[in-house]
């Protein structure tokens, strides 16, 4: 069977109302339950958090009920307070990214092509990715002062190395016999560049797009615990020193929430760019 | 088109042609003294022993490979790099996953310069050509083997080459496919009157197709052999000189 006749007798299939109606449900059917398998286990737990917090199985004042975290995210949001804090750790992440973007990926896939580069420049490479982030933090801070400067410049350098590795190593990976193929159609260098080793090492680009992403965010809160009176890592350390207990746990919502919409913009954008590494879907 | 066509020749000429790898140090002799002229139009398979240098011979001819000494010539000229009246097709399809069935069959005459959407007009005759006109918007993935191969196969014609090399293009292929595949091959090499050269590790593949076969030795002391086929096309894989042939080829291999 071909696929257009394959097509044609899905829509055949689905050529009657009452089995146009049928197949609805039955979708509508499988998207509850693809649903209720995903989040389910994370709604039952945040239930009986609910559950053991009213009882008073856990100490209230350390796990208040999510009521309570809840109310004290929509005073926070609604009062202003709280969306303050959001952008200001979204600008200092955001900026940190952005530069890792626009130094990591040219660089990796420079380095990724010409292998005397590499040879130059991988030593400090691993020798610079070995070396904690946090532990070189105090080193920026007596070079760049403790206010923003440093705080992005952390940020930023450990956002860099896992976007320039997975941009080296996706550059290193695009298949040689493709690069061959080009070659023997008469592509230049340049050509063989644009159209076979960049679209071949999309892919590894979002594998390390998504990692700095959630480095970035690991980075801010740690940044924000030292020489900050804004932000949402801030948020959490301050709402604990002051035992606004619920508001810490609000602020540590608000991150999870950051983590997670940071990285469906990632999945998503993955999609659109690279529809042909899942065609079949 | 057709002037071009007429003004196309496509002839290929080897001069002492000899090539050696190195491995662990240690010179392998691979092509040896080779002396061969191949007509324009003319469709020569290559057929030996594994590793007996028919890859190698291809990607010389290719320009993939440099000869150690003698020369490969091409409508006289000698072969220095990859040229633009030669088209390979490898024995893996080589497509680019994240182009279409059309952009993967466009992106030799793109890479050419050729302007987008004549290179779209030209692929979609050549995909219509191999039988994959309701599959152009397909990517890759969505293909089975051997209509992957014809991609291949489309992509290299859009391109009108003079000569078309095959490294074994349906070794991977099912019986079945393979067969069908063999009788587009020859429909496509008459209709397009390119010279081919073509890989094979299949007697009867080289029989149904080739005009000439070339025998590779294995060993390098020996030399090459050349067996004219004499028969009306399309032939007929059951007919008594055909298998005459076939049992001439097995002899070469010292098989009976
Ligand atoms: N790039 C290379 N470097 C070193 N040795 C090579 C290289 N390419 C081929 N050879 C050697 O040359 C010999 C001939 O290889 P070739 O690929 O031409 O054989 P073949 O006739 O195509 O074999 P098969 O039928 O298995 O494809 C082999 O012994 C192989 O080891
Ligand atoms: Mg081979």
């Amino acid at each position: 069977m071909s696929l257009q006749e394959l097509d044609r007798s899905i829509v055949h299939d689905g050529g009657s109302v009452s089995a146009k109606a049928d197949e609805y449900l039955r979708r509508s059917g499988t998207a509850a339950g693809g649903w209720l398998s995903r989040y389910g286990l994370l709604i039952a737990v945040l239930a009986l958090w609910q559950a053991a917090s009213t009882a008073g199985w856990i100490n209230p004042a350390v796990f208040p009920s999510v009521g309570a975290i809840l109310s004290a995210l929509w005073t926070g949001i609604s009062g202003g307070a709280l969306l303050d804090d959001i952008a200001v750790s979204l600008q200092r992440s955001g900026t940190a990214f952005a530069g890792a973007v626009v130094l990591a990926i040219p660089l990796g896939l420079l380095m990724g092509q010409v292998r005397s580069i590499e040879n130059a420049l991988d030593p400090v490479l691993q020798l610079f990715r070995q070396t904690s982030a946090l532990a070189l933090y105090p080193v920026f801070i007596l070079l760049l002062g403790l206010g923003e400067a440093s705080k992005v410049f952390v940020i930023f350098w450990a956002t860099l190395f896992p976007l320039l590795l997975s941009t080296i190593s996706g550059v290193k990976e695009v298949d040689s016999k493709l690069i061959e193929m080009a070659r023997v159609y008469g592509a230049s260098r340049l050509t063989v560049f644009r159209r076979v080793v960049l679209p071949g090492a999309v892919p590894s680009i979002f594998v390390g797009l998504r990692l700095s992403a959630t480095t970035a965010l690991l980075l801010l809160i740690a940044s924000e615990m030292i020489g900050a009176n804004k932000g949402i890592g801030f948020q959490v350390m301050n709402a604990q020193y002051n035992f606004q207990i619920p508001l810490m746990f609000a602020a540590i919502f608000i991150l999870a929430g950051l983590g997670l919409l940071s990285n469906y913009a990632l999945v998503f954008a993955q999609r659109r760019l690279c529809r042909w590494s899942d065609a079949s879907n | 088109m057709a002037e071009v066509r007429s003004l196309r020749r496509g002839e290929v000429a080897l001069r002492d042609l000899s090539k050696s790898f190195r491995i662990n140090g240690r010179p392998l002799s691979v092509l040896r003294n080779l002396n061969l002229d191949i007509r324009s139009g003319e469709c020569l398979a290559i057929v030996g022993a594994s590793g007996s240098g028919k890859t190698t011979l291809l990607r010389v001819l290719a320009g993939l490979e440099t000869a150690d000494s003698g020369r490969a010539l091409i409508d006289g000229r000698p072969v220095t790099g990859v040229g633009r009246e030669r088209a390979v097709i490898f024995q893996e399809p080589r497509l680019l996953p994240w182009l279409t069935v059309l952009g993967n069959v466009a992106f030799g005459l793109e890479v050419r310069g050729e302007d987008p959407g004549r290179a779209d007009e030209r692929a979609r005759h050549y995909i219509a050509l191999v039988g994959l006109a309701d599959f152009q918007d397909a990517y890759p993935k969505q293909l089975s083997g051997g209509m992957a191969q014809r991609v291949g196969l489309a992509r290299a014609l859009t391109v009108q080459p003079e000569i078309l090399l095959l490294d074994e293009p349906l070794g991977a292929l099912d019986a079945m496919t393979k067969l069908t595949m063999q009788q587009e091959l020859e429909r496509i090499w008459r209709e397009e009157n390119v010279t081919m050269v073509l890989v094979t590790h299949d007697l009867e593949e080289a029989l149904y197709l080739a005009d000439r076969v070339l025998i590779l030795p294995k060993q390098k002391d020996a030399s090459p052999r050349l067996i004219g086929i004499d028969l009306p096309r399309p032939r007929d894989r059951s007919e008594a000189r055909f298998v005459r042939y076939r049992q001439e080829l097995l002899r070469e291999f010292g098989l009976h």
